[in-house]
């Protein structure tokens, strides 16, 4: 298998995408370590649902925007698996508001958990990769990040900060053998989406050439791909899983 | 004794022969560093001898002296 041997921890893994990522990371071989910040019960259930099918996985708590938590957890999944190969930033809240009745509080939630997190999660696992000499970072960005979208001016300004800070470390991490890459998913079948009014869905729909939305699996092989060896002249990139809504 | 230490480290993080480095070796001319090793040679010798290096500390280093010189000013040993 692709991943036997090596160990990823997925950030956000409870969930959508986040679950899709770590079962799949796991059907390639990987021991995988799911992180959630308050859905346990669904964490567990991601954690057994990798065990029934043979594989090997944890679940890890902390709440990616604060570095003390992070670094507990980059602790417990290196006692538990010895090293770590891939990281895969996932984790991500949205507060939507038009900006002028944006609050303060739902800005920075959202800047701290997506963009923060990011920031706290890769610079622990880059520490580890450097001294090992390679490593795959791969971080969740988001159409909105690219093409901005009404109400989601957080949302879309920490996606976006998510692909300037990829290439920066990137660039950064490559004379060490490790590659950074940005998935922008477009719209994707998950509670995230789910909770979204039916006539923006309506409206989201008209704006996807292959009219229809995504399922986290589409998601999911991407960033097996780029976990792989497969990857290894691939770094910087943003990869677009959209539907061809970003050409 | 600091000087042997900091050798250590130095081998270890740069992957250099123990022969090849003296208290004149140059780290980015002589040793062969980049930018990211001088980083985390810098965070190795500060987790050896407990201490803090600030970044304007840092850029002034450019020899193994100078390195051997700071931790015999700055350590808590």
């Amino acid at each position: 298998m692709e991943l036997e041997g090596r160990t990823a921890l997925v950030t956000g893994a409870s969930r959508g995408i986040g679950r899709a990522i770590a079962i799949y990371l796991a059907e390639l071989g990987a021991q995988v370590a799911v992180n959630y910040s308050s859905s346990e019960q669904r964490a567990i259930e991601v954690v057994e649902a990798i065990k029934e099918k043979g594989g090997r996985a944890i679940a890890v708590k902390a709440d990616v925007s604060n570095p003390q938590e992070v670094e507990a957890m980059f602790e417990k999944v290196l006692n538990e698996f010895g090293d770590l190969h891939i990281l895969v930033n996932n984790a991500g809240i949205t507060r939507d508001a038009l900006l002028i009745r944006m609050k303060q509080e739902d800005w920075d939630a959202v800047l701290d958990t997506n963009l923060k997190g990011v920031y706290n999660c890769s610079k622990a696992a880059a520490k580890i990769m450097i001294k090992k000499r390679r490593g795959k970072i791969i971080n969740i960005s988001s159409v909105v990040g690219v093409a901005g979208n009404a109400g989601q001016s957080n949302y879309a300004a920490a996606k976006a900060g998510v692909i300037g800070f990829s290439k920066a470390i990137a660039r950064e991490l490559a004379p060490r053998n490790i590659q950074v890459n940005v998935v922008a998913p477009g719209f994707i079948k998950t509670d995230m989406t789910a909770a979204l009014p039916e006539s923006i869905r309506q409206e989201m729909l008209k704006q996807i050439p292959l009219g229809r939305y995504g399922d986290p699996m589409d998601v999911a092989y991407v960033v097996g791909f780029l976990a792989s060896d497969k990857s290894q002249y691939i770094t910087g990139q943003v990869i677009h899983v959209d539907g061809g809504m970003i050409m | 004794m600091i000087f042997e230490k900091v050798r250590d480290i130095i081998v270890e993080q740069l992957g250099v022969d123990p022969e090849e480095v003296t208290l004149d070796s140059k780290f980015i001319d002589d040793l062969g560093a980049d930018s990211l090793d001088i980083v985390e040679l810098i965070m190795a010798l500060e987790e050896e001898f407990d201490m803090e290096i600030p970044d304007e500390d840092a850029e002034k280093i450019s020899t193994v002296g100078d390195v051997v010189e700071y931790i015999k000013a700055h350590s808590k040993e």
